[in-house]
């Protein structure tokens, strides 16, 4: 009863805010508004599947630029907060907020992927079928109704950018191949490369070097510092290793919530840290298993 | 704009299959017209039955490509296509029957031409848009989208069958006199009507490669191999399917209403499930995402169809699944993924 009525109280207080009256007003593509403060805020967001709480509670807040990992043991939710920012999953309750302007819960998508947040999945998913150009064509920023794409043609402009993010990527030499005849590993920079033709101003990474060689994980490794900076980015991971070499604010999440944030340093001798994740077996079970 | 620099800014004759295609088309209807217009004691006449069942042939080779475009580039299995190929056919048949007397009072405004030639491609365009928008909303996919379709098709069936329907109940509707102005049983009209009916084949295959190879046949690719990454890229998958899939119902519904004039009747038995998947079998015998692979599956399927039923009727169900198990275990790309193998494979040897 009481819940309900503070959340009610909430939604009162949400609707009378003095800075949003004409919040309204404001055209939904509107750009992203981060001058009060961060590019994605969580607020008290929970969700339970079927009585099981995959996310309790959780408060995060990603400034702009900011490079973040995230760690966590196996159902620790951090594949449901992604799905949660990318408004493919519900919350129960709490607020999610893309700089100060956009609410992520009232958008669907393609909204919120157009708005600016791209995403990239657990296992590599790119477009087998079609070239390695294509894959990138496709992802790159533009009108996406439908008969604004029948008529879209890659002008010079577009050509550039596929070429720049291809170098940036690595895959300059594999422009007309299948995406599908790719090894694991380039899939892996395909789908980064794909993000980065949306030009996003956040990146959800979820595990950009499951199944990866070292010398892949080196250069990923590089790929993520050099996105970080042009746009927030977000790195989900198992492999501590990956972490330790790009992390500069590590999250460590637990049940649903965040157990402990700061430096890998700071993070790693939490003694909280140790005792759900890396002091126990798990961590090298995961390490191995990845 | 003229219609070569379309071309050019489409590219649409640069891939070697679609030039084929389109020229075996063009040059098969023209010796078809040509042959007919030998003296009939020639050796090499063709009679006006073989010319009107060719037509027939054309009018399937439509639907081919209807499916294809949303099998073998959406993904989306319908199977009840026939629904679409006959809502454009009884549009049809109502214009011919209104010539002379309609069935019931409100079939009068389909005498005119111009309103039955809307009716043909808007009422399956407007089935597939509510039913896909209820679908697709829903994100209803897969094999749960074939059989809801399978229920559609036999739904309208049922109530096609009905004699409040006034569409001619189980009969259907037939004893067409005259279209156009102009008497259905000359032989000019059957010539007239194959040539029609190649003519949209010809133009709806152009029409689906401008799609296929345009980006939004690009995001319809990707959207068949990977769904949840083109909607995390921004495109509204749900958009994208709605207006192929009307796209390819009212394809349907042209060649369901070049299809009744042809064969003179139409009837409840197209909206049978078993015809749907029949087209089915069609286009994964002729090869999925090519075009010209279901114009080859609708076309050698018929063929022998026509011939078996002719030499040994109950032979055919029983050659028609084999063909399908065959096809789905040896030939999963058809009879055109066999050649571009055989192609490739000649490449590497050469």
């Amino acid at each position: 009863m009481s819940m309900m009525d503070s959340q009610r109280m909430q939604r009162l207080r949400e609707f009378a805010r003095p800075d949003r009256v004409f919040d309204f007003m404001a055209p939904a593509d509107s750009p992203v508004d981060v001058r009060h403060g961060p590019i994605l805020y969580l607020e008290d967001v929970s969700v339970s599947f079927d009585g099981f709480k995959a996310i309790d509670d959780l408060n995060l807040t990603i400034d702009d630029g900011e490079l973040r990992c995230i760690i966590g043991p196996n159902g620790a939710g951090k594949t449901t907060m992604m799905d949660i920012i990318t408004g493919k999953t519900r919350p129960d309750r709490g607020q999610a907020w893309f700089g100060s302007r956009h609410n992520l819960l009232q958008m669907d998508e393609p909204q919120i992927a157009n708005l600016g947040i791209g995403r990239k999945f657990q296992k590599p998913t790119v477009f087998e079928a079609l070239s390695v150009s294509a894959n990138l064509e496709l992802a790159m920023a533009g009108d996406r109704r439908v008969w604004k794409t029948f008529l879209a043609r890659l002008d010079h402009e577009g050509r550039e950018r596929i070429d720049e993010v291809m170098e940036t990527i690595g895959l300059s030499g594999e422009r007309d191949r299948l995406a599908g005849v790719l090894s694991h590993g380039q899939k892996q920079w395909l789908e980064i490369g794909m993000l980065l033709m949306q030009r996003p101003r956040l990146l959800l990474v979820d595990e950009p070097v499951a199944g990866m060689t070292e010398p892949e994980m080196h250069r990923t490794a590089e790929l993520m510092t050099r996105l970080a900076g042009q746009q927030s980015v977000v790195v989900v991971e198992h492999d501590m290793g990956f972490v330790r070499s790009i992390a500069r604010t590590v999250t460590v999440l637990h049940q649903g919530s965040v157990l402990a944030e700061g430096s890998m340093d700071e993070v790693a001798n939490d003694p909280r840290v140790i005792d759900v994740y890396l002091g126990g077996d798990e961590s090298s079970d995961v390490r191995e298993g990845t | 704009m003229s219609l070569a620099t379309m071309f050019k800014r489409n590219s649409l004759l640069d891939e070697r299959s679609t030039w084929i295609t389109s020229v075996v088309l063009i040059v098969g209807m023209l010796a078809v017209v040509v042959l007919h217009a030998l003296p009939p004691d020639h050796a090499w006449h063709l009679n006006g039955s073989v010319v009107s069942l060719l037509g027939k042939y054309l009018t399937y080779m439509l639907l081919a490509l209807a499916v294809d475009l949303i099998w073998g580039y959406l993904g989306i299995l319908s199977l009840g296509h026939g629904a679409f190929f006959a809502l454009g056919g009884y549009a049809m048949g109502l214009y011919l029957t209104a010539q002379q007397a309609p069935l019931a009072p409100w079939q009068a405004v389909m005498a005119h031409f111009p309103v039955a030639a809307l009716a043909v491609i808007l009422a399956p365009g407007l089935l597939a848009l509510i039913f896909g928008w209820l679908a697709f909303r829903s994100r209803v996919t897969g094999v749960y989208f074939s059989i809801i379709t399978q229920a559609l098709t036999f739904a309208l069936m049922l109530a096609f069958n009905r004699n409040e329907m006034a569409m001619g109940g189980s009969t259907g509707l037939t004893r067409f006199d005259e279209l156009l102005g102009f008497a259905l049983a000359g032989e000019g009209m059957t010539v007239a009507l194959f040539v029609a009916s190649g003519v949209a084949v010809l133009l709806a295959f152009w029409g689906c490669k401008a799609v296929t190879r345009s980006r939004l046949g690009r995001v319809c690719m990707a959207t068949r191999d990977a769904e949840a990454r083109v909607r995390f890229i921004g495109y509204r998958v749900e958009h994208v399917k709605l207006a192929v899939f009307v796209l390819s119902a009212m394809i349907a519904g042209i060649a369901g209403a070049l299809y009744v004039p042809q064969v003179g009747i139409i009837n409840p038995s197209t909206f049978a499930p078993l015809f749907s998947i029949e087209v089915v079998v069609w286009v994964a015998l002729g090869g999925r995402a090519t075009l010209y692979g279901a114009l080859l599956g609708a076309l050698v399927v018929n063929y022998l169809k026509t011939v078996l039923t002719g030499v040994m009727p109950d032979a055919w169900l029983f050659l028609l699944g084999g063909l399908f198990v065959v096809v789905t275990m040896f030939l999963p790309q058809g009879v055109a993924g066999l050649m571009a193998h055989l192609r490739r494979r000649r490449e590497v040897t050469a």
